[in-house]
């Protein structure tokens, strides 16, 4: 008899496949028969599988889930987790920036203008920075709405107005997403050669590119800080859009632990990304005299060419897309 | 008051649907929306077992937990709702919901969902109890009328059980005494972090 019954439990063990099953420990019924004894329980299911899977009536592959614990963590992760990567990284970069300014301030030409304005970037560089940057700006505000906005902006504006403003900046973010995308494409195009590492860029980094010392390590035309912002924008930005693309198509064939995933890759990459963003906006803006007008009016001093960027001016000849528009008078030693 | 909750004795559940097509009549369900499924497992093997599945209704919810804008809220009795003036079709209840309840009338892309809809406990909206606009957006309010959710009512072999948790769980107990087996009450342990003891 026992051994009948052990022939039994294996026979199902060996039919079931997919899902082991097991006879349940319940006491034997009054009628003498447990009719379900066969099937799983929910907390084998759970043990072997992580989650409860089977066939629905509903032509949905998604319906055919019963239950997926994992829901917990996405909780977990997006109430009690992503609120403090994103307030550490992002306040922590805005603390670690006002320290900078306010111990080393601003960082000043030390030779006067000369009045040479020469190029540094054509048109339609600063269209494409543009471009990317005004989309960036929308997609992290309304990127931000979703996980601080409710803890911020609507105990100020109330739930409908707040409602109408989070509808708007859900369909901002998932629109803003396709001029990104073209931003980060032409960026890479246009500044890969550029940005490519060479021999000069340990150097910078080691004197974290002169900013404490006042000496200005030698760079071509992208010191090694600008090209980890330029990798950060082509890889964190190319992370960002895959992993919102795949959420903004949830019809995808990815299940529900998929798009968790993709979710926890976007948010914290997002969060990221916006506080590299913030350093590079001071920089190139109240943090250092002459930057903004490369990205503005495309020129910049010839002064601030050569203490910022002595190579690219030596070395290339200012080069821009357009080619070198200083004679090549000086080799290179 | 009491705190509702549903259990699905697994047990007896025939997967006939029943509760499926009673919910959708009920509350006049949109086509493509399903506030309340039966998936089987292990389907046409020995072995297989249904379970009837809708919002559980948990104990701090996940779905109200991630919302952006916070449009979810929960009644006296323990029943999650959400306001659909609110909502925003974002998805992300969809992401933290252990039992897949979140349901949108437009799946669609460009995060273009629509709003959320979900088992409501058959207890209406934020609209005022048994009003027309309650009606069309949430369905009919069976709690206000005094009534349990329908779904359960019309389970045919009683294996659906949806009433004060308290009660239902002392129902199940008995069941499970008298027949000598029971499987569990799927989904309590994720839902309310406990499970009915027998």
């Amino acid at each position: 008899m026992r051994s009948r019954m052990a022939a039994l439990v294996l026979a199902a063990i060996l039919t079931v496949g997919a899902v082991p099953a097991m006879a349940q420990n319940n006491a034997p019924s009054p009628t003498g028969s447990n009719p379900t004894a066969q099937s799983v329980t929910e907390q084998q299911v759970l043990e072997q599988l992580g989650k409860v899977k089977g066939r629905g009536a509903i032509p949905d592959p998604k319906e055919a889930v019963l239950e997926q614990p994992q829901g917990r963590e996405y909780q977990a992760f997006h109430e009690r987790l992503l609120p403090w990567i994103g307030g550490i990284v992002i306040l922590g970069m805005l603390i670690a920036l006002t320290v900078f300014y306010l111990v080393r301030g601003p960082i000043t030409l030390d030779e006067r203008p000369t009045g040479v304005r020469i190029k540094r970037f054509t048109v339609v560089e600063r269209l494409t920075h543009w471009m990317t940057a005004a989309s960036f700006i929308v997609l992290a505000i309304t990127g931000l709405n979703y996980v601080f906005g409710k803890r911020l902006l609507l105990p100020l504006l109330g739930p409908e107005a707040f409602s109408v403003w989070s509808q708007w900046a859900k369909l901002l973010h998932n629109a803003f997403v396709w001029s990104f995308l073209l931003g980060v494409l032409v960026t890479a195009m246009l500044w890969l050669k550029d940005n490519l590492p060479d021999r000069y860029d340990l150097e910078w980094l080691r004197e974290f590119g002169g900013f404490f010392s006042h000496r200005h390590p030698p760079a071509r035309r992208f010191n090694a800080g600008q090209k980890l912002v330029f990798w950060s924008v082509v890889i964190g930005g190319g992370i960002l859009i895959l992993s919102g693309i795949v959420l903004l198509f949830p019809i995808s064939s990815l299940d529900i632990n998929s798009l968790q995933t993709a979710q926890y890759v976007h948010a914290v990459f997002g969060m990221m990304m916006i506080a590299i963003i913030i350093a590079h906006i001071y920089i190139g803006t109240i943090g250092m005299e002459g930057a903004s007008d490369a990205m503005v009016s495309g020129e910049v001093d010839l002064a601030w060419a050569k203490e910022h960027h002595r190579l690219w001016v030596e070395e290339e000849g200012a080069r821009t897309p357009d080619g070198p528009q200083l004679g090549r008078t000086v080799p290179a030693e | 008051m009491a705190r509702m909750k549903f259990l699905c004795d697994s047990n007896r559940c025939i997967d006939c649907n029943g509760c499926v097509t009673a919910c959708k009549n009920e509350h006049d369900v949109p086509w493509g929306i399903n506030r309340r499924r039966v998936v089987t497992i292990n389907d046409g093997r020995p072995g297989e077992r249904s379970v009837s599945m809708a919002c559980m209704h948990c104990t701090e919810a996940p779905c109200a937990a991630v919302c952006p804008v916070d449009c979810f809220y929960t009644t006296a009795d323990a029943v999650v709702l959400h306001s659909k003036d609110l909502c925003i079709g974002c998805g992300y209840c969809f992401y933290a919901c252990p039992f897949g309840a979140p349901q949108y009338p437009r799946a669609g892309n460009f995060g273009s969902r629509g709003k959320m809809d979900k088992c409501t406990f058959c207890a209406g909206g934020p609209e005022p109890d048994l009003s027309k606009a309650e009606y069309l957006k949430y369905g009919r309010n069976r709690l206000a009328e005094g009534r349990l959710p329908l779904c359960a009512e019309m389970c045919s072999t009683k294996s659906l059980l949806a009433g004060d948790g308290e009660i239902i769980a002392q129902i199940y107990r008995e069941r499970v005494h008298k027949r000598g087996y029971g499987a569990g009450a799927w989904g309590w342990q994720v839902a309310y972090r406990e499970t009915v003891t027998t």
